[in-house]
């Protein structure tokens, strides 16, 4: 045991009242051993949870032989087609990433003009306490947000905002198409809008903290050669810091990806893709809460299988955020 | 070249920055305005019912008057105290064996890496998983998958922590305790522990946060039960799902209990999150 090196000490047992001493030092060695392979035994079984990919992928296993690649391109969802369902994650997919992705159109110029506010123009009072405000907004469960969206954004939305956008771009040539009406409670603008409100103070947070990285001789520098507050944040603060900014919108964009709860309530579970953002549609993770319960056989495990996939998409935006974010961490080890 | 004032190039940089810096302005205003419209609603949607029925009352039946939600605030508590109760332990441990034991090794590096997926994993790909490993093979929902998968959701952040935490912990501190003849399981849990300890507290802080407001990972492992129950073996009321199944009905007095019921909840996670917060930041004023 590596750990021995300790317990190497009791080797000279001489005979004035040191077998005292020995049998102490022996149930010492003793709590070592044990101590470590607890500890080593819990790290295993981490390791042990690794397994939820291959269960996933178990479960998944009909829907896969069945449908193949067939179901990334099929946007039918049929499950009680008789006498096999058609099922395909076209609709679900595509809810998934345009939700998101308008979600970070959304979240992360106002992210970033929160952090310019909290490290350049914030009253060193204020700052503390508007960072916790903000970071409140990560601790509100889902569930909240979902209700929220529901019974008090969805309709000020489909009653003032929506309306008038439409009004607005009614003979602008393609944008007529994305922001067509009827305006609705339900829909997917309104589930970019709620993930927009939820990513947010993850992105403000590591913006910040990749901001105060920023030496504060490079900003002095600027400032003295007569920089705006803006020019300095522009030329100085985000080209250092692109990187770790970069990283933090990653972060964001993979928990905007699998939010599950706010977005069942506000998207109104469509599988039909339309163009209109104010049209309702659904994601992958708000398919599976609303139909997992009451499902079995082969729509169960497409169900698993549209989890797979998202699975898959969440690590690889994330891992692309963690290097990065890694990639932040040597540049300032230089 | 006129004088600062009066130059167009100056003054054109000059709107540019007043325009950027006032849309900074605009933009934490936006933030905070959500944080206040929601608390808001929660608090005007959610006051009226708050009352010590609401702690002492089962959840009532469909169209009735009264009622509470006792079983499913006490459901909630053990879920969660049972979820963390499983998943703490073992994050803590495994988080000492990879800052303590297994620094520089191998296996560490392999955990680290699942630990992170598992981490990022969203909540609802854990219930699936859940379901599948637990309430198939058991043949039905059940509080203890409900409970177990909260604690699939607790480990990754608890190891996080407790390993970032134990590696802050200075190195000469750790050789001054071995030269003393302390053996290396008592060094960790005397010396390194206690010198981590705010850190570690927050960690299994925040862990509570994140799982008792969970509701997606819960929807298909616990399910709900509409009366008191305490058998880890069979359905329990909870107060996420109840929130999620009464605020869809049209039933006013149900609907009444989901606010109060979110109010409730809303709170108590804020609550642990800034908790969490003090004593962090306590810890790093010192």
């Amino acid at each position: 045991m590596a750990s021995s090196g300790l317990a190497k000490t009791e080797t000279p047992i001489d005979n004035n009242g040191s077998l005292e001493r020995a049998r102490v030092l022996r149930s010492m060695r003793l709590g070592d051993v044990l101590f470590e392979s607890l500890t080593r035994t819990a790290a295993i079984s981490v390791l042990l949870l690794g397994g939820i990919i291959i269960s996933l992928f178990i479960g998944a296993w009909p829907a896969i032989k069945t449908y193949g690649f067939d179901f990334l391109t099929t946007q039918r969802w049929a499950p009680s087609l008789k006498p096999q369902p058609i099922l395909g994650a076209l609709g679900p997919v595509y809810g998934t990433l345009v939700s998101s992705l308008l979600a970070m159109v959304i979240a992360v110029p106002v992210g970033l003009g929160i952090s310019i506010f909290l490290t350049e123009l914030c009253p060193h009072v204020l700052r503390r306490p508007i960072s916790i405000a903000i970071e409140l907004l990560a601790g509100i469960p889902s569930i909240i947000y979902g209700m929220w969206g529901f019974f008090v954004l969805g309709p000020f939305l489909a009653e003032h905002f929506q309306p008038a956008v439409i009004d607005f771009f009614a003979d602008v040539p393609v944008l007529n198409v994305i922001f067509a009406g009827p305006a609705s409670n339900l829909s997917l603008f309104n589930a970019a809008l709620i993930l927009a409100i939820m990513v947010l103070p993850f992105i403000t947070a590591i913006s910040r903290d990749v901001f105060a990285t920023v030496p504060v001789v490079l900003k002095e520098a600027a400032y003295g050669a007569g920089c705006t507050t803006w020019e300095v944040v522009w030329n100085v603060v985000i080209p250092y810091t692109r990187v770790g900014v970069i990283g933090g919108v990653m972060l964001g964009l993979g928990r905007a990806l699998g939010e599950t709860m706010a977005v069942a309530f506000v998207i109104g579970n469509a599988f039909k893709i339309k163009a209109s953002l104010f049209a309702p549609a659904t994601t992958i993770s708000a398919a599976i809460a609303s139909e997992f319960a009451e499902s079995d056989g082969l729509h169960q495990s497409s169900l698993i299988l549209l989890g797979l996939l998202l699975f898959v998409l969440t690590f690889m935006v994330l891992t692309a955020a963690r290097i990065m974010l890694m990639r932040l961490e040597r540049n300032q080890g230089k | 070249m006129g004088s600062p004032k009066t130059n167009p190039y100056y003054a054109g940089r000059k709107r540019i920055n007043l325009l950027a810096m006032g849309l900074c302005y605009g933009a934490t205003l936006f933030g905070l305005t959500w944080l206040v419209m929601i608390l808001g609603t929660l608090v005007s949607n959610g006051l009226p019912g708050l009352s010590l029925d609401l702690l002492t009352q089962n959840t009532p039946p469909p169209n009735s008057t009264g009622g509470g939600l006792a079983n499913a605030i006490v459901g909630s508590l053990m879920l969660t105290a049972i979820g963390v109760g499983i998943g703490a332990p073992i994050g803590l441990l495994a988080g000492t064996y990879m800052a303590e034991y297994g620094r520089h090794s191998k296996l560490t590096s392999v955990i680290r890496f699942i630990n992170d997926i598992l981490l990022s994993a969203p909540s609802i790909i854990i219930g699936l998983f859940v379901y599948g490993a637990v309430v198939v093979p058991m043949g039905g929902f059940s509080g203890i998958a409900g409970a177990l998968a909260l604690a699939v959701i607790v480990i990754p952040v608890v190891v996080r922590t407790t390993e970032d935490m134990l590696l802050l912990v200075p190195n000469p501190l750790r050789e001054a305790a071995s030269a003393l003849g302390l053996p290396r399981s008592l060094v960790i849990r005397r010396v390194a522990y206690r010198a981590a300890k705010a850190g570690l507290v927050t960690g299994v802080l925040l862990a509570v946060a994140r799982v008792s407001g969970e509701t997606a990972p819960l929807l298909f492992t616990v399910l709900n039960n509409q009366f008191w129950s305490l058998d880890l073996t069979g359905s329990i009321a909870n107060l996420p799902v109840t929130i999620n199944n009464f605020v869809n009905n049209p039933d006013p007095n149900w609907k009444k209990l989901a606010w109060s019921g979110a109010l409730l909840i809303t709170f108590a996670v804020l609550s642990l999150n800034i908790a969490a917060r003090v004593l962090g930041s306590s810890r790093n004023e010192k």
